[in-house]
């Protein structure tokens, strides 16, 4: 009995460790966004104040609207093309036999495996050379190389478990491979196409080594950058406050995004294991 | 008018060879069953009728045009999937349309020839739902409702039973075979490994084994001249049995071959004694199993309710008239085949 009850005990006990290290960080980030001054420094675990003037320094702050947006269109642009370019890609490797698809397969792979660090400077020069430097769409092309790998694998995946039956039909009904995507295929693959197209997005949001790298100007960076460099009036001075208004701000999108989709997400995550 | 033929049609799937030298003519309107046990190449002949797989060699012609090169879509074919292969996020209606929407058909036309279809099928109340709120039977129907809109000269069926429950099947049969009277004009080839399904709804039967034709016939036909060994086990039910040894050798054969309804059973006479290993009765009819010494086991069906005991020691006589002689090489042997 007692046993019984010792396991439950263990149970919840590990599940609000879990929650506790997943949230808690998240819960102080808006604990302290919401102080200001010397409360700041007192250590508290509850609400003590109810203080918007970080956000609106924030706010306040010209450039920073802009890097929102700067971050909201690099994200969405990556997240449409890989979209988009992976569908047709998952569409050729999941269902059309050739030559060299296995190793096109692993190629993909492979590429994703690259640290970022190792093909910085390579890609730097690219960047320089195609003339993109200090403009956007070097982010979103450089960000491609890291999310087409990613959503063609998983897509190319999903679309093999979808029955070839459903494209025959198809066929035999007259469907033309174009119409087969978006009429056939597009419908069934929502749920795969939110759960990749959202962590692309995520990846695209959060992305901080090429977005310091690649742009030069307070007004072209995106914000995991532009958080970084937020500075006080003086060296000595760090602006707790600002920072943590700053980081709610960008999280809170994203938190909006998954609790939207989540639905989705979940079919999306085990649509392999059952079929349509 | 759509008759297929199919002349020295090859199909090889890299090094393999599935499909060897298939001659076969189909006239139109008839009802034909491409039956044989499984990795015979059946499918693959279906689908190479259907467009869906290439020929390797040789020429399809559907209504004497050639159609090697003719996209599915113009061939004028319908074709009935075994996993039904309806499109999940469309409803019924939108299932049966699509075809005639990628058709260009305008809009009245389309609304009135799914109607016709649903109504024919009895699936007017269902247009509006979802394929996965229907049971297996209705989406089976559905699955014959979007081939028929098409208005095809050729219905393709692939083991389209397979996946409904035993009770479910004998009635979608019917559907089938009623389908075929209400199209007589409509040329039908239907794939399946179930000679029950084949002998009961074919004009002709067409027996594959091993990527060749082994037989083309009515199924009296092949129930009653069966051009091989294999033709001879695979049709009727349970199978025919086999005999070697001094019973087919003093025939001149290597195999003698005689169905279990063709043998009579009695407690006190006949050509062969043995004991009985098992009996099932199933009401309408008795299966014997009896262990002949010298010849082997004997499968025999008696019409109605039989008793006998496991043990009990039994005679049998062939009825010599429906005894079937095979040679080594599994073909009848001409002077001993029956006119």
């Amino acid at each position: 009995m007692t046993q019984v009850w010792l396991k439950r005990l263990g149970f919840y006990a590990l599940v609000t460790v879990i929650i506790l290290q997943a949230v808690f960080p998240f819960y102080y980030a808006i604990l302290t966004s919401l102080e200001d001054g010397q409360a700041l420094f007192e250590v508290n675990y509850l609400p003590a104040a109810l203080n918007l003037v970080n956000y609106k320094s924030m706010l306040a702050n010209g450039v920073f609207g802009k890097q929102i947006l700067n971050s909201v269109f690099v994200a969405t642009v990556v997240v449409i093309i890989s979209l988009a370019l992976a569908v047709t890609a998952a569409y050729a490797l999941s269902r059309i036999q050739f030559r060299g698809r296995g190793l096109l397969l692993l190629t993909i792979l492979s590429v994703s495996m690259f640290p970022q660090i190792a093909v910085l400077s390579g890609l730097f020069e690219v960047i320089r050379w195609m003339g993109l430097f200090n403009s956007l769409w070097a982010l979103v092309f450089s960000y491609m190389i890291f999310t087409l790998p990613f959503t063609v694998w998983v897509l190319t995946t999903f679309m093999r478990n979808l029955p070839v039956e459903i494209e025959e039909a198809a066929i035999m009904d007259g469907a033309s491979s174009l119409t087969i995507i978006r009429r056939v295929f597009l419908p069934l693959m929502w749920p795969a196409m939110v759960t990749t197209g959202l962590l692309a997005f995520i990846h695209a949001w959060n992305e901080f080594l090429f977005a310091l790298t690649f742009m030069s100007t307070d007004g072209q960076r995106t914000v995991p950058v532009a958080i970084a460099l937020i500075s006080g009036r003086s060296e000595f001075e760090i602006p707790w406050g600002n920072i943590m208004a700053a980081s709610v701000t960008v999280t809170l999108p994203l938190v909006a995004l998954v609790l939207i989709f989540q639905r989705k997400i979940v079919s999306g995550l085990t649509a392999g294991a059952v079929k349509g | 008018m759509a008759t297929i033929d199919l002349i020295n049609v090859s199909k090889s799937f890299g090094a393999v060879d599935v499909l060897h030298n298939i001659n076969l003519a189909l006239r139109q309107g008839e009802f034909v069953v491409f039956v044989g046990p499984s990795g015979c190449g059946k499918s693959t002949l279906l689908r190479m009728i259907a467009g869906l797989e290439d020929i390797t060699s040789g020429e399809l012609r559907i209504a004497d045009e050639p159609m090697n090169d003719v996209l599915p879509a113009k061939r004028g074919i319908s074709m009935v999937f075994q996993s039904y292969a309806l499109y999940p996020h469309m409803s019924v209606f939108e299932n049966m349309a699509f075809g005639l929407e990628q058709a260009k058909l305008s809009k009245a036309d389309i609304i009135d020839r799914v109607n016709k279809a649903a109504e024919m099928l009895q699936l007017t109340p269902l247009l509006q739902r979802k394929p996965k709120q229907l049971s297996g039977g209705q989406r089976q129907r559905v699955a014959i409702g979007r081939a028929i809109t098409r208005d095809p000269r050729v219905f393709l069926f692939d083991e389209p039973l397979s996946n409904l429950d035993a009770a479910l099947r004998v009635d979608t049969r019917l559907e089938i075979k009623t389908l075929h009277d209400r199209l007589p004009d409509t040329t039908m080839v239907y794939v399946t490994h179930d000679q029950v399904e084949a002998m009961t709804l074919a004009d002709r039967i067409v027996v594959l084994n091993d990527g060749r034709v082994e037989q083309v016939g009515t199924p009296m036909e092949l129930y009653e001249n069966p051009a091989s060994q294999f033709v001879a086990g695979f049709i009727g039910s349970p199978k025919m049995n086999f005999l070697t040894g001094a019973v087919a050798e003093s025939h001149g054969a290597t195999c003698f071959g005689i169905r279990p309804e063709h043998i009579e059973i009695s407690g006190d006479a006949g050509d062969w004694q043995g004991k009985v290993i098992l009996s099932e009765e199933l009401g309408s009819d008795t299966f014997v199993y009896v262990d002949v010494p010298t010849i082997g086991r004997v499968n025999v069906r008696v019409a109605g309710r039989h008793d006998v005991n496991a043990g009990a020691s039994v005679f049998l006589t062939p009825q010599s008239d429906s005894a079937h002689y095979f040679d080594a090489n599994g073909l009848p042997v001409a002077s001993l085949v029956q006119s």
